[in-house]
């Protein structure tokens, strides 16, 4: 019995210095998001010189430090194109992604995007609704937001109607299921009512999702909403985690989810619905880059959500400057998205599933 | 410090599950919850932790009616420990463990060094400390279990409420629990736990509370309660009890179902 006990116990303290060496110090997730961080800054140098009008680098240092330039267009294409664009990619990236981390935390499903409560559907169905009214652009994108949060908050409401002795989170699933359907019939009833010369190809465009039009005015109501729906879902983070154990659980560990839960999905909802109403549509970054970040930092919402986002603007930016600079015509952002994100996901997928979920 | 149900009926609306039950359970006590398959165990568990509300009477942590409680307090005071089950992300074992204390942090703030130190205490009261690094998901299930009640240790608590902590667990695994939950008992904690096997009451020397025909039908001690005739009557199939006498290494009773 001694010698069994002895041996038991001479096997856990190799099992216990085997656990010392895999184990990764917390510091290497702070070196991950430092790395990221400047990884963000040079793509973004790299994207102020890329497009049609090159610009060496040199160029582009001697007029930020010292305000000389030999080209009469460079302060326009700079500061009026390049910069907004590149801010847009950023926030519109980072946004998707943080929102697609937090829902899939919530949800407790790692196959959930932000559109999952028909944040998308309502604001398309804004967009298409403004477009054949004829709106200004600042008029689309009011009316799209709008729409989104409609949808998000007809989605909740159903879920409680419906969902009162059910499960919850299933119920506010299929709800969003439901108002996303019925947004996406009407977006389709949009297409089938305009005007095919003029009014679908604007759509259609919509739909597909560019960052080409975004303007400083447009960035600053855009970037401090974002900020209001990011940052409390980044001091969120530890409680998020907490989530996944379910309802019940979630509750027995001293957390009250109802509040959270509506937290969580009024401050996802309010990043998704204000970038899709600058970007359109895009899809599967939310998806891919909270695989990705989690491959990357682990699970804990607390260090993955930054993650996520600064993932998320590096992939957009990228994807961005492809968009605009490989041919002479623009490839419309969202189906180059899909392009790369799908096999992108396949590999993350065939990756992480050897780590385990 | 009691757990107390003051003539609470409980279920779901137009449902009701259990009625009239009077109990109360104290610190330093070990309670099983005994009942067949749909007897209504869970429906009380779910209540007594606040997850679901009463119909009628009260049910009073401390004196104090648990709905008055927020959740956070609460938790500092009743921890739960659920059937093992699979988690959708991997986090690892020791960030499980620091969910546990999660009722201590504020809102906005996540463990420091001080949970950490107290997440390994709880590891090493179970003599799971090697598996901190490990991933969760990743775990058998008898060491999950073990994962999930240092979860609940680390929440500090006053009373556990175990859902069939050894359901899906290997022989050995099993009687491991046990082991453990007797050892928690001498911690001054009070337990409250549900079981399909009748001989637990008896390892653990436990009270019994027998939840039958729509209410909690008997309690007392098991050496009183566990007998021929209550297990025929609640399962429904033959049963011997027997003394296993001056044995020194088990001085206890022990069911023999006949088959």
């Amino acid at each position: 019995m001694n010698g069994l006990n002895k041996k038991n116990t001479e096997q856990k303290k190799l099992k216990n210095n085997l656990a010392l060496h895999m184990n990764l110090p917390k510091s290497s997730n702070i070196l991950i998001i430092t790395g990221l961080t400047i990884l963000l800054g040079t793509t973004v140098i790299i994207s102020l010189c890329v497009g049609r009008y090159p610009l060496s680098v040199n160029k582009l240092f001697s007029y930020i430090f010292t305000g000389q330039y030999s080209d009469e267009s460079l302060p326009t294409v700079l500061l009026n194109v390049r910069l907004p664009r590149i801010i847009g990619a950023i926030v519109v990236g980072g946004a998707l992604s943080v929102a697609g981390a937090s829902y899939q935390g919530l949800f407790r499903n790692p196959m959930v995007s932000p559109d999952i409560l028909g944040v998308s559907s309502g604001a398309g169905f804004g967009a298409s609704l403004a477009i054949m009214l004829s709106l200004p652009i600042i008029g689309i994108q009011i009316t799209a937001f709008t729409f989104g949060l409609l949808a998000v908050f007809l989605a909740l409401l159903v879920g409680r109607i419906v969902g009162k002795n059910h499960d919850k989170i299933l119920m506010l699933v299929l709800a969003g299921m439901v108002t996303g359907a019925i947004f996406n019939a009407l977006i389709s009833l949009m297409k089938y009512l305009a005007d095919s010369d003029t009014k679908l190809p604007d759509i259609t465009f919509w739909l597909m999702g560019s960052l080409a039009g975004i303007d400083m005015d447009e960035l600053k109501v855009v970037v401090p909403v974002v900020l209001l729906g990011v940052v409390p879902l980044f001091l969120l983070g530890w409680r998020m985690n907490v989530l996944s154990f379910g309802e019940d659980e979630a509750r027995t560990l001293g957390i009250n989810t109802t509040r959270l839960r509506i937290i969580i999905i009024a401050c996802a909802s309010l990043i998704t619905a204000s970038v899709v109403c600058i970007s359109g549509l895009i899809g599967w970054v939310g998806l891919i880059i909270p695989h990705f970040s989690r491959f990357l930092v682990g699970p804990d919402h607390k260090v993955m959500l930054p993650t996520a986002f600064l993932s998320g603007s590096i992939f957009m930016l990228i994807v961005d400057n492809v968009a605009r600079s490989a041919s002479s015509l623009e490839i419309p952002l969202g189906i180059l998205i899909s392009l790369i994100g799908a096999p992108l996901f396949l590999i993350f997928l065939a990756k992480s599933s050897k780590k385990s979920w | 410090m009691t757990f107390e149900l003051q003539n609470t009926s409980l279920g779901y609306p137009g449902h009701i599950v259990l009625k009239d039950v009077n109990y109360s359970v104290s610190t330093g006590e070990i309670v099983c919850v005994l009942g067949k398959n749909g007897a209504g165990k869970t429906t009380l568990f779910r209540t007594l932790l606040g997850v679901l509300k009463p119909i009628s009477g009260k049910i009073l942590l401390d004196g104090k009616d648990i709905e008055k409680w927020n959740r956070k307090h609460f938790a500092q005071k009743v921890a739960y420990i659920p059937q093992a089950r699979s988690l959708p992300f991997p986090y690892t074992v020791k960030e499980v463990v620091l969910f546990g204390r999660t009722s201590r942090l504020s809102v906005f703030s996540s463990p420091g060094k001080k949970d950490e130190l107290i997440a390994d205490e709880c590891l090493d009261m179970l003599n799971i400390r090697y598996l901190g690094n490990r991933i969760f998901t990743q775990l058998s299930g008898g060491e999950q279990q073990m994962v999930i009640i240092a979860r609940a240790l680390a929440q500090q608590p006053a009373f556990l409420i175990m859902d069939e902590p050894t359901s899906s667990l290997d022989f050995g695994n099993q009687i491991k629990i046990i082991r453990q939950v007797n050892d928690l008992k001498n911690n001054s904690l009070g337990i409250i736990m549900a079981t399909h096997s009748p001989d637990h009451a008896f390892m653990c020397d436990a009270n019994v509370a027998v939840v039958h025909n729509g209410t909690v039908w008997n309690t007392g001690h098991a050496n009183d309660i566990v007998t021929e005739e209550m297990l025929k009557e609640i399962y429904g199939v033959k049963v011997r009890v027997k003394n296993l006498g001056n044995n020194p290494d088990c001085h206890r009773k022990v069911c023999i179902p006949m088959v």
